[in-house]
């Protein structure tokens, strides 16, 4: 009988002791799970940073020449440029300073890079077009603006860097397969013989590209386009985030978290905002091009607009940051205030208000990122136009950082452009990193201060 | 330069009004030597109020029609004769001729006679026009300031009467976000319906041909416009980008809240959540260069025939987007599961696996779904990942390694660059728009209550 017992007590231990095991296996298992999950997402943004930048680092320095170009009179036709003192009214200076630029734009700037590099190399045999594809198509508008700049370099001999095509930058760069039969290639046999001489030379260096800074985007001469244009808008289209936002997101989440009574009403506003926050963005751009553009007949493609749309997507994200800053206010300060005879907006303003300053630049900074990343609603209010100016206003045509990032992938030129989006990702992240850093920086100061 | 002047006098006004209040409060206190009921600040910002709104309401109301109304001023000055023989464009150029000229700048070749005539009145209209808006803003601002300074007493409830208007603008603040509500519905309403005249809400919703012809051939309701293409690619993007992200996001979740260390959780948390903050454009193109590319080489090795650009691209790197998402709204719910539940399962033996499996997760199950709906929702809107990534192949297609189509893709192809909405080829976006913002609004909605209710469970 108790032999029985013992040998079912035995049993019962074994069995346990085997489930145990079984068990720390699946813990093991289920850890091992847990772990591996981690290790994928840190290895997906370990990959995303490595391949953006890996190609994009690449593209901020850029295949430049430097020649030594004469401004030939023989070339240079123009003539003198006009003086104001010459004319009686504006409007005629401006005619005939017109006709002057139009003078200079019909001069073949392009000769007098030909001659340059003829005679960098004396013993060339090429013909003017194998030259013509070695450098940008706007360096000929590069010289033209030197010498409109200033009249007195004719016949003078200076040495002037000018920016390589996008094709000889891939040839140096071997973005393009270097063994390719000449059919695929993108330059001639010739043109890559001088780009490849000239770099032995010297005479092409891989020069820091700033152009990528203060220049805009450029269709004909892809390798001078860059980011000055979308940047401006960017910046506009932030201003009118921040002036509006942030003091219609601070002030109704004061009013919903200090003021409002709790009935139907400021239950509706609770939810709506909550639902807003959730609204897909490309909704919002809906709502830009029939309320913005095709009722109040704003103009299409400007910063206002973008930044309308834009500042109604984030309002709620500020909203609901600024309230949870609120709300770890500590009730009794509150309470003091009110016992001591302050009134409910002298509490909030006075008292609450400058608590949350922190947390509300927070706020700011997580909406003024979300809206610089954003791109889907601006497609819609045509940010996608393609503009080649700075806008000098919020109302003027302009793109944005995220929708240039968008128009430059689709370019034709795929080996030269993959580096070049990356690289404005790489601006794109760059901003909203120090954006973020700065938030961080400010908080601590300003709760260390407290 | 006008709306500089107009800024500028409303500050000075603004100013002059707060000082008067100030110091005529004190003037008036220390003369009777009644106590103030309300501080001098108060009184001195409830005379501004008194100044400022009358005076920003005809100004603003100027800065809005004032141009109009110069047009038509402008318009008018063209004597009949010559404007009979004008075309309206014609007209159009006369007239913005004659502002160059009027605004000093002057135009190439010699104005004619009418031109200059016209310009010297309108430049004496604006001048005169400005002075009166200016003068009247002024005589009215002024006036109010008196009668204000004449009304402050002891006794004057300065203080509640002003924070009474504080408070009717942080109403009025918190109001935007219901019009937006209103704007987004009642804009995709309208246009929609638009749309809907032209082509059988039937054929909409039910058509499984998308074809909607180039905008070029006409305005004629020629073309397809069937959603269930669309619709399919949408839901089987976002199924893919589920399955990938929900095993990942809960995992790392479970793992962060429950096993890791607090040293590892505030590096690991920090990293992870950096790909919330990455701009989806970025996701796109990385889709484009580097996820597509080796997914279709991967798929050549094992003999698959995987397009770069395909559901599957798209539905991967949406579902690198919204891991960050459903592992910190995991990790928010899991926390919230009370440690007594936890305590009593590893009281009575099981191990830290089983109490999760067993224990946690259905407690903290609803919270969860609710989660998961929210990332579908944003799974579903995400559009930039999908117009780069999916190959735009809006057929009915049931391999997701085709490339395929979605609702937000073809809102942008429909949409873009095209401001009159006179056909239904850019009508459509907003029918689509609508069906979109009823599907994310039911998920959000289902979503915020589930969470709602799981949070109040736990309280």
């Amino acid at each position: 009988m108790s032999d029985m017992s013992q040998s079912a007590a035995l049993d019962r231990r074994e069995r346990v002791r085997n489930g145990l095991s079984r068990r720390h296996r699946g813990e093991a298992i289920f850890r091992g799970i847990g772990i591996a999950a981690i290790a994928i997402a840190l290895a997906l943004v370990g990959t995303l940073f490595w391949q953006v930048l890996s190609k994009g680092l690449p593209a901020f320095t850029q295949a430049t020449l430097h020649l030594d170009v004469t401004f030939d009179e023989d070339v240079i036709t123009a003539g003198p440029a006009p003086l104001r003192s010459d004319y009686a009214s504006a409007a005629q200076y401006e005619a005939a300073f017109l006709d002057w630029r139009r003078a200079l734009a019909g001069i073949n700037w392009a000769a007098l890079i030909e001659q340059a590099v003829r005679a960098e190399m004396p013993e060339l045999d090429a013909e003017a077009s194998d030259i013509r594809r070695l450098v940008d198509n706007n360096a000929g508008l590069t010289l033209r603006q030197m010498y409109q700049d200033d009249p007195a370099l004719l016949n003078q001999t200076l040495n002037v860097a000018l920016l390589g095509s996008a094709d000889t930058d891939n040839w140096l760069k071997g973005t393009i397969d270097r063994s390719l039969p000449d059919a695929r290639q993108q330059l001639s046999a010739v043109t890559r013989a001088i780009a490849d001489r000239f770099a032995a030379d010297g005479v092409i260096s891989m020069d820091f590209a700033w152009h990528i800074f203060t220049n805009t985007d450029s269709r004909t001469a892809p390798a001078s386009a860059g980011l000055a244009g979308a940047f401006v808008g960017s910046l506009y289209m932030m201003l009118v985030v921040v002036v509006l936002a942030v003091p219609i997101g601070v002030a109704s989440a004061i009013y919903l978290e200090e003021f409002a009574p709790k009935n139907r009403f400021t239950d509706l506003i609770e939810v709506n905002i909550n639902n807003l926050a959730a609204v897909p963005s490309i909704v919002f751009g809906l709502l830009g091009a029939a309320v913005f553009i095709n009722y109040f007949r704003l103009p299409i493609s400007a910063p206002i607009v973008g930044g309308l749309v834009l500042t109604l997507m984030t309002l709620p994200t500020i909203i609901i940051a600024t309230r949870s800053s609120l709300r770890q206010v500590s009730p009794s300060l509150r309470q003091a205030a009110l016992g001591l005879g302050a009134s409910r907006t002298q509490m909030v303003f006075h008292h609450v208000l400058p608590l949350t300053l922190p947390g509300i630049l927070t706020a700011t900074i997580i909406g003024v990122a979300q809206a610089l990343g954003e791109t889907a609603p601006l497609l819609l209010i045509g940010m996608n136009a393609f503009v080649a100016n700075i806008p000098g206003t919020p109302l003027d045509q302009s793109s944005a950082l995220p929708v240039q990032i968008y128009l430059w992938q689709g370019n034709e030129n795929r080996n030269f452009f993959e580096a070049r989006t990356s690289a404005a990702i790489l601006v794109l992240l760059g901003l909203m990193i120090t954006l973020n850093a700065i938030a961080i920086f400010l908080r601590t100061r300003l709760e260390r201060n407290k | 330069m006008n709306s500089f002047v107009i800024a500028a006098m409303l500050l000075v006004l603004l100013g002059l009004a707060y000082q008067t209040g100030w110091s005529r409060s004190r003037a008036v206190a220390q003369s009777s030597g009644q106590r103030l009921h309300s501080r001098p600040i108060y009184h001195g910002v409830w005379v501004a109020l008194w100044v400022v709104i009358p005076a920003a309401l005809i100004m603003g109301l100027w800065a809005l029609f004032g141009p109009g109304v110069a047009d038509q001023f402008a318009r008018s000055q063209i004597p009949a004769e010559i404007a009979a023989g004008l075309e309206p464009g014609q007209i159009v150029n006369a007239v913005s001729r004659i502002k160059a000229i009027a605004s000093g700048f002057g135009i190439i070749g010699e104005p004619q006679p009418f031109e200059a005539e016209a310009a010297r009145a309108l430049s004496q209209f604006q001048l005169y026009g400005f002075l009166i808006v200016i003068l009247a803003a002024a005589i009215i601002g002024i006036g109010a300031l008196l009668y204000a300074r004449g009304r402050i007493v002891p006794g004057l409830r300065a203080r509640n009467q002003v924070e009474r208007v504080i408070t009717l603008l942080l109403l009025a603040c918190s109001g935007v976000a219901i019009l937006t509500t209103v704007g987004i519905v009642a804009s995709l309403l309208v246009e929609a319906i638009r749309f809907f005249t032209f082509i059988n809400p039937l054929d909409f919703f039910f058509g499984t041909v998308w074809n909607p012809r180039f905008s070029t051939t006409g305005t004629g309701a020629e073309g397809d416009y069937g959603l269930i293409p669309l619709l399919w690619g949408t839901i089987m993007v976002a199924t893919i980008a589920m399955l990938f992200a929900v095993p990942v996001g809960l995992m790392a979740a479970i793992y962060l809240s429950q096993y890791a260390h607090p040293r590892v959780r505030n590096v690991v948390k920090p990293l992870i959540e950096i790909l919330a903050g990455i701009p989806t454009i970025v996701y796109g193109f990385f889709a484009l260069v580097t996820v597509g590319p080796f997914l279709s080489g991967l798929g050549a090795t094992v003999g698959l025939d995987i397009r770069a650009t395909s559901a599957a691209t798209a539905g991967l790197v949406m579902g690198i987007m919204i891991i960050p998402f459903i592992s910190s709204l995991s990790d928010d719910i899991l926390r919230q599961v009370p440690q007594s539940l936890r305590d009593g399962s590893l009281g009575l033996g099981a191990t830290q696996s089983e109490t999760i499996r067993r224990v946690i997760l259905p407690a903290a199950l609803p919270g969860i779904v609710g989660a998961f709906l929210l990332a579908v929702s944003r799974a579903i809107g995400e559009t930039m990942i999908v117009v780069l990534a999916a190959g735009n192949s809006p057929v009915l297609r049931f391999n997701p390694f085709e490339p395929t189509s979605t609702v937000t893709v073809t809102i942008v192809n429909q949409l873009t660059g095209d401001s009159d909405f006179a056909g239904p080829q850019s009508l459509v976006a907003f029918a689509l728009g609508l069906t979109l913002f009823v599907l994310t609004l039911i998920l959000n909605v289902a979503a915020l209550t589930i969470v709602r209710r799981f949070r109040e469970q736990y309280d």
